[in-house]
């Protein structure tokens, strides 16, 4: 772990990437205490305030009705990270599962598991994800569950193909020889080999998770207003351009903060544990 | 007696994180016009460098120092400008390597890449041109059916015919001058030997120099005039090859010897202990062009 | 040749089963929504009678089985139903908005190959120096945000502070071009309308910049990482005994062999851009598949959603085809393969 962390601290971009990561991670969870103005993220108004540009209370302005965008940026990151550690946390599982017993066990079992992965991955996924949002309310929520369906499949091929090539490996074969069941063989011989590959994915998912529910959100079928979210920020902005210019451009710019902070943090990690997709 | 290949005084150091490490310390070695020469070592023990510093690929590497005289047909190679050397590669000078199958572009056919390097020649031949050349090159080195050849890709062919199209490819220039980097490691014995007799008769008629690279003592005893024993990057021993297998003076050379299975007179020598002898100075053999 | 054309066959064949999975799963899910869908459809003035009417020429009182099998013999004669959206068949908003969406996707996609694969090139060549950190770094930041922003991004910068671009739409309102097959800069040239012509391509450079940033940005990390693994293989250094010259080795030597890895994703990622292609559409007013989406998912129209959904998955699943032909044709161990299946 300490060695881990020694290469990544080498690497200055990956340092960088860390950085940024724990930054994020300390503002969304210390928002409440270090967010100005921390009753922005409801359903507040303050129309001296409304509409200003940024200027020194205001650190990146406000938005249409005086509500502190700097302030209401932390509070969205926590809806983000919380949104991409809970996708994260049932996607992974979900799919390191399938992948491994259809990894393992083979025959018909592995074809009827993968052509069911095929099948979800298929589907360009922000459109599985609006789709199935399109017929559940929008909500946290629901848009937490079209993310995690969309997101275990690419889980259960990564995982798929690396139990694939070690069942043959030796060890697997002195398990079975030893009369090992399946399950131990799978969890507790195969899935360490794994780990590293899917604890890789899992950072570098992390940016992309936030991607595609900003995505969601801006097209207004994520998170609902007032809950800041940082793409349904980016969309009610948009329609003030150029003049405001700070309701959008911040909140994009926090957005694409974020995930490079988790790219790179990402990259640096998958040169350290060497996986590979 | 000019020499076609003069290396003097080669020194090769890496600059790495650590420092610099020293690969080569002062490296001297000469092959006159059409002979066979040997240079015979262990992994690490310099002689692929030597070999790719002559052809000048190793130049180019970023933390690659070279310095000391390389004369080739007389001129000062290491003087030259990157694009002079580089047109020398191919056409008075090229490389065989250790696995034919690898070392030939997976995507293109056998006799796209002939052509190409027939274009390094004489840009100006077109397509039919290079394959009636080709198949009369790859005739000599005895391969079925050349023109069926020519439109495959290296990976339908097997390990043996492709390490005979990269002789033909390397030769069909006709160079002065040929490296040879452990040809025919990667391929079984038998087949091994076939190839090996193959370049002997193709360098004897084209009056190719040959330096050959190799580990393997019995290989090198079939095939050439002259020996230079290498360890860690000095020259220790040189002369004629019989000379040397009866004789041979410097430990290291002797240590070589005794590690050689005696029944196949093949395989890598792990030479057991190292001792204090093996950097007493270099002994020299008379007799042949040194 | 005949390997390339099983291969076409087992793809095709896994596209159907594709296809019909996909159809099942958005029809069970839209199935499971509360609500009665007749009473949506007719709106909240209708009486029992009409619903009760509809709720049986809809079928959805029979079992989900047989409302299936009612869907797909409607989709086999060309019928995907009636949107209540816009009151048109879903077939006819589709051919409208469809072209509109793919135009803009086609020119990201030549974007993102035209633009990526030598950026890849050119930092595998210069690795480690200045040329290579820039794109890689510049890379990461492309991928690290959402065509949304970039497009905000975009057009305040280009269209706004310097106005050198369109704000929104596909062409100035001034033009009248005929429509013929949906796609501007075809329709433009049919008529022989010049200035229309590039009037459309001017309006299409932001947007397809916006949607293809980040595929650019994948394509070049990848094509980038391939390079630099082929320039470790033997057959490179012999090109370089060879003698042949650096930029030579890699634009043929080096390039192909790193192609065909790197295609199964770029092919993944040109589809992806038809989902995000919804995002931009929405920033720059883009009369796409996306507006039209949007606006039918957030009315809950049935027949629209499963319309518009099956067309992208259909529209992916060839592009997909296409790849996969592309790949055994530019990879001589798939095309001379005796062994059946890729």
């Amino acid at each position: 772990m300490t060695h881990a962390l020694r290469i990544i601290a080498a690497n200055p971009l990956s340092l960088t990437g860390l950085i940024l990561v724990l930054a994020i991670v300390l503002a969304a969870i210390l928002a409440p205490w270090i967010a100005p103005f921390p009753t922005h993220n409801t359903a507040v108004v303050d129309f001296i305030y409304a509409n200003s540009a940024p200027n020194g209370r205001n650190w990146m302005g406000t938005d249409l009705v005086g509500r502190d965008i700097f302030s209401r940026i932390l509070y969205a990151y926590r809806i983000s990270l919380g949104l991409g550690i809970v996708v994260l946390i049932i996607a992974a599982p979900i799919g390191t599962i399938v992948g491994l017993l259809a990894g393992y066990l083979g025959g018909w079992t592995e074809s009827m598991l993968m052509r069911l992965v095929d099948v979800f991955l298929s589907i360009p996924p922000l459109v599985l994800a609006i789709a199935v949002l399109g017929v559940l309310e929008p909500t946290l929520t629901n848009a937490m569950i079209a993310v995690t369906v969309m997101w275990w499949p690419w889980y259960a091929r990564l995982v798929y193909s690396i139990a694939r090539s070690e069942r043959e490996e030796g060890y697997v074969l002195a398990a079975e020889v030893i009369g090992a069941g399946t399950p131990h063989i799978a969890f507790r011989e195969i899935l360490p080999n794994c780990l590293p590959a899917i604890i890789t994915k899992m950072t570098l998912d992390m940016g992309f998770v936030i991607i595609i529910a900003s995505s969601l959100s801006f097209l207004g079928l994520g998170v609902q207003p007032p809950t800041p979210d940082l793409g349904s920020m980016v969309a009610e902005g948009a329609r003030y351009l150029p003049d405001s210019w700070w309701m959008t451009v911040f909140p994009g710019l926090a957005i694409l903060f974020a995930v490079f902070g988790f790219n790179l943090l990402g990259d640096g990690l998958r040169d350290v544990l060497g996986a590979d997709e | 007696m000019s020499h076609l290949l003069d290396i003097q005084d080669l020194h090769l150091a890496f600059k790495g994180l650590k420092g610099v490490t020293e690969v080569l310390h002062g490296v001297d070695l000469n092959i006159a016009a059409g002979e066979r020469v040997a240079l015979v070592g262990e992994s690490g023990s310099g002689k692929s460098v030597t070999a790719r510093i002559v052809l000048g690929l190793l130049q180019e590497t970023r933390n690659a120092r070279v310095s000391g005289r390389v004369a080739f047909d007389g001129v000062d190679i290491t003087a030259m400008p990157l694009r002079d050397r580089a047109r020398l590669r191919g056409t008075e000078m090229s490389m065989i390597f250790q696995d034919p199958t690898s070392s030939l572009n997976p995507t293109f056919t056998i006799g796209n890449q002939f052509a190409e390097v027939m274009r390094r020649r004489d840009p100006g031949l077109d397509q039919t041109a290079c394959n009636v050349r080709a198949i009369e090159m790859l005739a000599e080195v005895s391969i079925p059916e050349p023109a069926r050849v020519l439109a495959n890709y290296p990976f339908q062919l097997s390990g043996g015919m492709n390490q005979r199209v990269m002789i033909a490819m390397a030769l069909v220039n006709n160079p002065k001058l040929l490296l040879a980097d452990e040809p025919g490691t990667a391929l079984d014995v038998s087949v091994q030997a076939q190839t090996l007799r193959l370049m002997h008769d193709l360098v004897e008629k084209h009056h190719t120099a040959v330096l050959f690279i190799s580990h393997n003592l019995g290989v090198v005893r079939e095939f050439a005039d002259r020996v230079y024993v290498i360890y860690r990057g000095r020259i220790v021993e040189t002369g004629p090859t019989d000379a040397i297998f009866h004789n041979p003076g410097h430990a290291y050379t002797r240590a070589l010897m005794d590690a050689v299975p005696r029944i196949t007179g093949a395989g890598l020598p792990e030479v057991p202990e190292v001792s204090d002898d093996f950097l007493a100075p270099m002994v020299r053999h008379e007799g042949g062009a040194s | 040749m005949s390997s390339v054309f099983r291969i076409l066959l087992r793809r095709l064949a896994i596209s159907v089963i594709v296809l019909i999975g996909v159809s099942m799963l958005i029809f069970a899910i839209a199935r499971i929504i509360p609500g009665d869908p007749a009473r949506i459809a007719l709106g909240p003035n209708a009486n029992a009678d009409q619903i009760a009417s509809l709720r049986t020429e809809m079928h959805l009182d029979e079992p989900i089985i047989a409302q299936y099998g009612y869907f797909v013999a409607d989709v086999m004669r060309g019928n995907l139903g009636q949107s209540l959206y816009t009151n048109r068949p879903v077939t006819v908003d589709i051919a409208e908005f469809l072209p509109a969406t793919l135009e803009l996707v086609i020119f990201a996609g030549i974007l993102m190959v035209g633009l990526g694969l030598p950026l890849g090139i050119l930092a595998a060549r210069h690795r480690g120096r200045w040329p290579d950190h820039l794109v890689r770094i510049g890379t990461l930041l492309t991928v690290s945000a959402p065509s949304f922003v970039w497009a905000v991004i975009l057009m305040l910068l280009f269209a706004f502070y310097l106005p050198l671009f369109p704000v929104a739409g596909r062409l100035d309102d001034s033009y009248e071009i005929a429509r013929v097959t949906g796609f501007l800069t075809v329709d433009t040239l049919l008529a022989g309308d010049f200035a229309a012509f590039f009037d459309a391509l001017h309006h299409l450079v932001l947007p397809s910049v916006a949607l293809a940033l980040s595929g650019i940005g994948q394509a070049a990390r990848l094509t980038r990482a391939n390079m630099i693994e082929t320039y470790d293989k033997p057959y490179i250094e012999m090109a370089q005994a060879f003698g042949f010259y650096p930029s030579r080795i890699a634009r043929r030597y080096a390039f192909k062999p790193s192609l065909i890895p790197s295609l199964t994703i770029i092919g993944l990622d040109f589809a992806a851009m038809l989902g995000n292609a919804f995002l931009v559409e929405a920033v720059f007013a883009w009369p796409g598949l996306s507006r039209y989406g949007v606006a039918v998912i957030l009315r809950k129209d049935l027949n629209a959603i499963m319309g518009t959904v099956l067309v992208i998955a259909l529209t992916f699943l060839v592009v997909n085809i296409l790849v996969d032909l592309l790949i055994a044709f530019l990879n001589p161990r798939i095309r001379h393969s005796t062994r059946a299946g890729s």
